[in-house]
């Protein structure tokens, strides 16, 4: 039977041709950049050539780049390396309640160590708003972390806005978890007051155990990673030389096309959102609106449906989605994210999310659909309410 | 408000009654250079002056590529007018009410250049300033120390209103004083010196001695990366890379610890006038700091310097090296020189170096090395690699392998 992957947001398919390179790099380059000889220098040009490449496609400067193993280093870098930096003197975090967990948890971990934390909520449809974030504000606030794209819901942050009214509070850094973002969102990053944004390469397409961190010139970090002191003492360790420069080059792939892909991906998003709304049982969580919303994420509830019945059920029918995060959705807990939009513990409960990319065309729209229809049919005679 | 025009005032240059005419197109050609990726400027040259219309770009941004530019005095952003007075004195409130930090005092200084303008300068000042202080409840004047001077200038071509001067690079423009090689090492001060004599108008062909195995690829990065940094100041720079192993190895043997660094320092004014020889250079410009170090004692700078025929030029001479350092950073090479390979292989260092070597005994070295001597000077002038640089990277280099841009 034929698989249908719809997880993208929880790791996507690899590009071949960075498959390819990785394995290249590995047979080829196997000598530690930090290396004197002539094969180290040629490892470690390869990978500055990466971090120029990164930094370009991005519009920052190479030394802006941080290269690190993924999106949960990154925020955990970006975060801690703020909070940890210049004294003894108490701090304040403003981040969101529906962060990913490696931005949550290091909060409460933060938290649990004396920094004061203020969870920001999101309105109903699942957004941040600017102004309550400014609210929160005070003469101790060190770093602001919001998201870019939610992982759940695909809704987009107002980040651009978040920055532009930090202009008034110069102390005040903004930190910005960019990894369900990159290579369906834009951020301007020259213009847009974000001084730190996280990045993960295998949410778009490049090698799992890469990533970077984008850091403003000027901002200093307190390294969470000791020892060598690669990337500028920033962030120890040695360099996973085929990650990087494939990652560089999924970012090429990903970011050259991404008008015609975005539009792709939105057509199918409104395929998939017509397709569920004939369906009576099942809720959409998430605004239609496009302007609202990254193009790859659907979510919805089945209310009253443990959300793992309908994926082993899809699952059977080849059909491979998610339920909640994959990060949490091992536990059985309702939906942090959709409990802090106040959708209710029902609908929080029994949400999956769908989330798809560039090798899916209509028809595979319309199987999921289908296969969905009969998956709830099915259930429809074992529903307790 | 947007200024559409930065006025550019030339500096020393000006004070050069015969070659003006000379300077005035050399200076005008480096500006427009520096400024070649802003599209739409267009360029009106003038007495002393260039005055730069931005049609649309950004004045701020312009004004800090222009402050790096050597030849310049001054740039002020400037609103430009014609000769109606009604315009005149809304660009002057404009210009005024746009100034940051806000002014409480003002005092109107008018200069009329071109004495067909209806009203005098005295008429001027209360037609304009009276205008501005009625729609500006809380200002001031303040003739002795105003917070702001609101200039207008009065041309034939137009009337030009602005208040803030921003200082310039000055200097001469680049290449107007001749040419001189660079000795350049990886260390904060060479680069520096560098710097000071380009902004003194002289071309610069950058010196740097490598010793592989001793020296590493790194270091000579390092350096490419510097003379990449000046290059940014002129355009391009030649930088000529010496293979310096035999040398020093030969002379790392004459059992002479204290005075190696003395006949190294020799050998390099040797090679390095050889190489301004060939490149037309009339001078060489290190980057001594009197006493800095042990090769940089009066003493050493005299058994040193009697090597070469050629002036040594010493921007740093007198210079602390808390000043070297600023200048360093403000230049944008301190990063790269605090980078930690080494320059020059320290294995040969001695614990202590001669801080005043005596002329007799070291040339009484060389004589006996003689003609072994001689041809390791020409083998390293023969072996010299040049390359030109810019801001970029190689003027030259060889395009990435094929195998390479397809990771990319």
């Amino acid at each position: 039977m034929q698989t249908y992957y719809f997880d993208h947001s929880a790791s996507t398919p690899p590009y071949e041709s960075v498959i390819r390179t990785v394995a290249e790099l590995m047979a080829q380059h196997y000598a530690n950049p930090s290396a004197l000889h002539r094969a180290g220098t040629e490892a470690h040009k390869l990978i500055e050539r990466a971090r120029e490449a990164v930094a370009g496609l991005l519009g920052a400067a190479a030394g802006e780049v941080i290269f690190t193993s993924g999106g949960t280093e990154s925020n955990n870098l970006a975060i801690k390396g703020i909070l940890g930096a210049g004294g003894r003197k108490p701090k304040h975090l403003i981040t969101t309640a529906i962060e990913h967990s490696s931005v949550y948890g290091t909060a409460r971990q933060l938290e649990s160590e004396g920094v004061r934390v203020t969870f920001v909520a999101p309105n109903a449809q699942g957004r941040i708003e600017a102004a309550d974030i400014e609210t929160a504000i005070g003469p101790d606030t060190a770093l602001v972390s919001v998201m870019h794209v939610n992982n759940e819901t695909g809704v987009v942050q107002p980040v651009e806005e978040i920055g532009r009214l930090l202009r008034a509070h110069p102390k005040v850094r903004l930190h910005v978890d960019g990894v369900q973002a990159l290579g369906k969102v834009q951020l301007d990053w020259a213009a847009s007051g974000v001084d730190l944004y996280s990045a993960s390469a295998h949410k778009f397409r490049g090698p799992r155990g890469a990533g970077f961190l984008l850091v403003r010139e000027g901002i200093r970090l307190t390294p969470q990673l000791t020892g060598g002191g690669q990337e500028s003492d920033a962030r120890s360790g040695t360099h996973n030389l085929p990650g990087i420069v494939g990652m560089a080059q999924a970012l090429r792939l990903a970011l050259e096309s991404l008008p015609e892909r975005r539009a792709r991906m939105y057509a199918l998003r409104s395929r998939l959102i017509g397709g569920i709304k004939t369906i009576p049982e099942l809720v959409l969580n998430v605004p239609e609106e496009e302007r609202l919303v990254s193009p790859q994420i659907v979510n919805l509830s089945y209310p009253g449906m443990r959300p793992e019945v309908l994926l082993h059920m899809l699952e059977q029918q080849g059909i491979l989605i998610s339920t909640q995060s994959a990060c949490s959705s091992k536990s059985l807990k309702p939906s942090r994210v959709l409990m802090a939009m106040g959708l209710g513990e029902a609908r929080s409960t029994g949400s999956i999310r769908i989330s798809f990319g560039d090798e899916h065309v209509e028809a595979d729209i319309d199987i999921l659909t289908e296969r969905l229809r009969t998956a709830v049919a099915k259930l429809k005679l074992l529903e307790r309410n | 408000m947007n200024f559409n025009y930065l006025l550019v005032r030339l500096g020393e240059l000006t004070l050069k009654g015969r070659n003006r005419g000379r300077f005035e197109s050399l200076m005008l050609g480096k500006i427009k250079e520096a400024l070649h990726a802003c599209a739409g400027l267009q360029y009106e040259s003038s007495y002393g002056r260039v005055y730069i219309k931005l049609n649309g770009a950004d004045a701020a941004e312009t004004m800090s590529r222009l402050a790096d530019v050597f030849g310049i005095q001054t740039i002020s952003p400037v609103l430009r007018t014609s000769h109606d007075l009604e315009e005149i004195r809304r660009a002057a409130l404009a210009v005024l009410q746009a100034h940051l930090p806000v002014p409480s005092t003002f005092k109107m200084s008018v200069k009329r250049a071109w004495k067909a303008f209806p009203h005098d300068s005295m008429e001027m000042n209360h037609l304009v300033g009276a205008h501005v202080l009625r729609n500006t409840p809380a200002l001031r004047v303040d003739v002795r120390e105003p917070d702001v001077e609101l200039r207008l200038d009065i041309q034939p071509q137009g009337v030009f209103v602005y208040c803030s001067v921003v200082a310039g690079a000055g200097g001469f423009p680049l290449g107007m004083n001749g040419k001189a090689m660079l000795l350049l090492s990886g260390g904060i001060d060479s680069p520096v010196a560098g710097w000071l004599a380009m902004r003194k108008g002289l071309e610069i062909e950058a010196v740097h001695f490598h010793s592989y195995p001793f020296t590493s690829q790194q270091a000579t990065d390092k350096v490419v990366s510097l003379a990449q940094r000046l290059a940014y100041y002129g355009g391009r720079i030649k930088l000529h890379l010496v293979p310096f192993t035999e040398l020093q190895t030969l002379l790392a043997q004459q059992k002479q610890d204290h005075l190696i660094i003395t006949l190294m320092r020799r050998s390099m004014l040797r090679i390095a006038q050889r190489l301004a020889e060939r490149s037309g250079a009339l001078a060489i410009v290190t980057g001594d700091s009197l006493g800095q170090v042990a090769s940089q004692t009066l003493g050493s700078m005299n058994v040193i310097g009697r090597t070469t025929d050629l002036p040594l030029l010493r921007p740093l001479v007198m210079m602390d090296k808390l000043e070297i350092i600023r200048i360093s950073e403000r230049i944008g090479t301190y990063e790269t020189s605090i980078l930690p390979f080494e320059d020059c292989c320290t294995l040969f260092v001695p614990k202590s170096p001669a801080t005043n070597p005596n002329l007799r005994v070291v040339e009484g070295v060389e004589h006996a090395l003689g003609a072994e001597l001689a041809r390791l000077v020409d083998e390293a002038v023969a072996g010299t690699e040049t390359v030109t640089l810019t801001e970029r990277g190689r003027l030259d280099a060889k395009p990435a392998p094929a195998a390479e841009d397809r990771w990319f």
